[in-house]
C-alpha cells in the first residue's frame, strides 16, 4: 500500500519554525495541466503588434483617401431635416424612442444595460460554462420560458415586433437541443452553450437589429423606408 | 534596441523590455496561446493605437478650429479646401472615431465569448465597461463640433433624450450639458472641452489602470 502522506520536519525549530506537510493520496495536489508554454515578449509581442498597427494605419490612412467625412450645410436651428438622426451608435436607442415612452428608452434601459454589463462578472453563475441544458432541465425549461415570455409580453404590448420576432427565433433556437439529443454537429455546439451566453447574443442581436433598422430603414416621420428608396 | 543593437541573448531580450519605459507594460515572457491573434484578434492593442491615432489627429486639427458658432463651420471649410492635408486629416480623424467605438466594442464581445472577465478580473472588466462608456461619450462630444446640419439635429436628438430623465431632473440634466436650452454657442465650447480635455483625460487614466489591472491579473 502506497504512503498516504508525508511528514517534513526542520533541525533547528527556533530559527524555521516545525513544518509538516500532511498529503492524503486523493487531495494530493498534482498538475492537471502542463505549464503552458512562454516566448520572450520581444520579439514575438512586440512584432505582432508593430505589424497590427501599420495594418491599422494603411487601413484608415486608405479609407480617409477614398472616402471622405461627411459635412452638410452649416447648421440651422431653424431647419429640422427630416429624419433628424443621432450618430449610428445611438440609432438603436432611437429606434427604441420610436416604441417607448421616452423615460423608458432614453434612460431606463441605457442604464439597465450598462447596470447589466458592470454587474456580469459578480454573478457567479455557471463559473464553468456548462451548457444550458446539462442539468435541472425541467426548472430551466420552465425558468427560461417564464422570463421570455415575460419580455414578449412587453414587446407585444409596446408593437415592438422588431424585437420580438428575433427573440422568438432565438428561443426556438435555443430549444432544439432541449428536444434533440445530437452531440455532434451545429445542434451538438448549441447544446455547449452556456446560459450567459444565450443572454449575451440575445443583446448583441438585438443592438445589431435595431441599430441596422434604425439606420438603414428609417426616413421621413421615422416611417419603414427601404434602403434602396431614399437619397442617402 | 537603437542604443543597444538587436537584442540577441534571452537577457537582451528581457532587459530591452524592462529597461525601456514604453515596452515595460509588457512581462518580459507572455504565454504562447494569449499572443496568438484569433484568441485575442489583438482588438484591445488596436483600440489603444486607435486612441493614438485620434490624439495625433485630434491635436492636428485643434489647430485649424476655433469652438464658435460663427467660426467652426468656415474653420471646417478651411480645413477642406485650404488646409494641406485638411481633409485628409478629417477624414482620418472621423473613420478612426467610427473604427473605435466598433472595435471597443467587439474587444468588450471577445473578452466576454472568452470568459476572460471572470473573477479575479471582475474589477477589470469593469473597468473596460467604463472605457466603452466613455468611447461613446467621445465620439459623440466630438460630433458637434464641425457644426453642420448633420451635427447640429444628431446632437439635439440625443440631448432631448436626457431630457427624459425622471423627478424634474431632465431639463436640468439638459442644462447642464448644453450650457442654456438650446444647443447654441454655450453648448459647442461645452463639448469642445469635453472632447478635447476633460473625457480623453479621464480616458487616459482609466486606460492606466484598465492596462495595469491586466498585467496584475496575468495578462500580456
Amino acid at each position: 500500500m502506497p504512503k498516504e502522506f508525508e511528514v517534513e520536519s526542520s533541525s533547528n525549530a527556533q530559527k524555521v519554525p516545525k513544518r509538516v506537510e500532511f498529503v492524503k493520496e486523493r487531495t494530493a495536489a498534482r498538475v492537471r495541466q502542463e505549464e503552458t508554454e512562454m516566448v520572450m515578449t520581444v520579439p514575438n509581442l512586440l512584432v505582432r503588434e508593430v505589424i497590427a498597427f501599420m495594418i491599422l494605419v494603411i487601413v484608415l490612412s486608405l479609407l480617409s483617401l477614398l472616402f471622405n467625412a461627411p459635412l452638410e450645410w452649416q447648421a440651422n436651428p431653424q431647419h429640422t431635416p427630416n429624419p433628424a438622426k443621432a450618430p449610428w451608435y445611438f440609432l438603436g436607442l432611437q429606434e427604441l424612442l420610436h416604441y417607448f415612452p421616452p423615460v423608458v428608452a432614453g434612460v431606463l434601459l441605457p442604464t439597465l444595460v450598462v447596470v447589466a454589463l458592470i454587474v456580469i462578472p459578480y454573478f457567479n453563475v455557471n463559473l464553468k460554462q456548462e451548457g444550458m441544458w446539462k442539468q435541472h432541465r425541467p426548472q430551466t425549461l420552465v425558468i427560461a420560458l417564464v422570463s421570455i415570455g415575460v419580455v414578449c409580453a412587453a414587446l407585444l404590448i409596446f408593437h415592438v415586433y422588431a424585437m420580438l420576432v428575433p427573440t422568438v427565433l432565438m428561443t426556438l433556437l435555443m430549444l432544439v437541443p432541449y428536444f434533440s439529443h445530437k452531440e455532434h454537429g451545429p445542434i451538438g455546439w448549441l447544446a455547449t452553450r452556456p446560459v450567459q451566453w444565450w443572454v449575451m447574443t440575445w443583446f448583441v442581436v438585438m443592438v445589431l437589429v435595431l441599430t441596422a433598422i434604425g439606420t438603414l430603414f428609417r426616413g421621413p416621420e421615422w416611417s419603414w423606408t427601404w434602403p434602396w428608396d431614399h437619397i442617402y | 534596441m537603437f542604443r543597444h543593437g538587436l537584442p540577441i541573448s534571452n537577457r537582451a531580450r528581457a532587459e530591452s523590455v524592462f529597461y525601456n519605459f514604453a515596452l515595460h507594460v509588457h512581462p518580459v515572457k507572455v504565454r504562447k496561446r494569449s499572443i496568438k491573434f484569433t484568441y485575442t484578434f489583438g482588438l484591445g492593442g488596436l483600440s489603444a493605437g486607435l486612441f493614438f491615432i485620434l490624439t495625433i489627429t485630434g491635436a492636428l486639427l485643434m489647430l485649424y478650429y476655433r469652438p464658435s458658432v460663427t467660426e467652426a463651420y468656415g474653420d471646417m471649410k478651411d480645413l477642406q479646401f485650404v488646409v494641406s492635408s485638411g481633409q485628409f486629416l478629417r477624414n482620418m480623424h472621423r473613420w478612426s472615431a467610427h473604427a473605435m467605438v466598433a472595435v471597443v466594442f467587439l474587444h468588450m464581445l471577445r473578452v466576454f465569448y472568452t470568459g476572460s472577465y471572470k473573477p479575479p478580473k471582475e474589477f477589470n472588466w469593469v473597468m473596460g465597461v467604463l472605457l466603452l462608456v466613455l468611447t461613446i461619450l467621445l465620439s459623440y462630444t466630438g460630433y458637434l463640433l464641425p457644426w453642420d446640419q448633420l451635427a447640429f439635429w444628431g446632437v439635439s436628438v440625443g440631448t432631448n433624450m436626457a431630457r427624459a430623465v425622471p423627478f424634474g431632473l431632465g431639463d436640468k440634466v439638459s442644462y447642464l450639458l448644453l450650457g442654456g436650452n438650446i444647443v447654441g454657442e454655450n453648448a459647442l465650447v461645452r463639448f469642445y472641452v469635453l472632447h478635447c480635455f476633460i473625457l480623453p483625460i479621464v480616458t487616459l487614466g482609466l486606460m492606466g489602470v484598465h492596462f495595469w489591472r491586466v498585467r496584475k491579473d496575468g495578462g500580456v
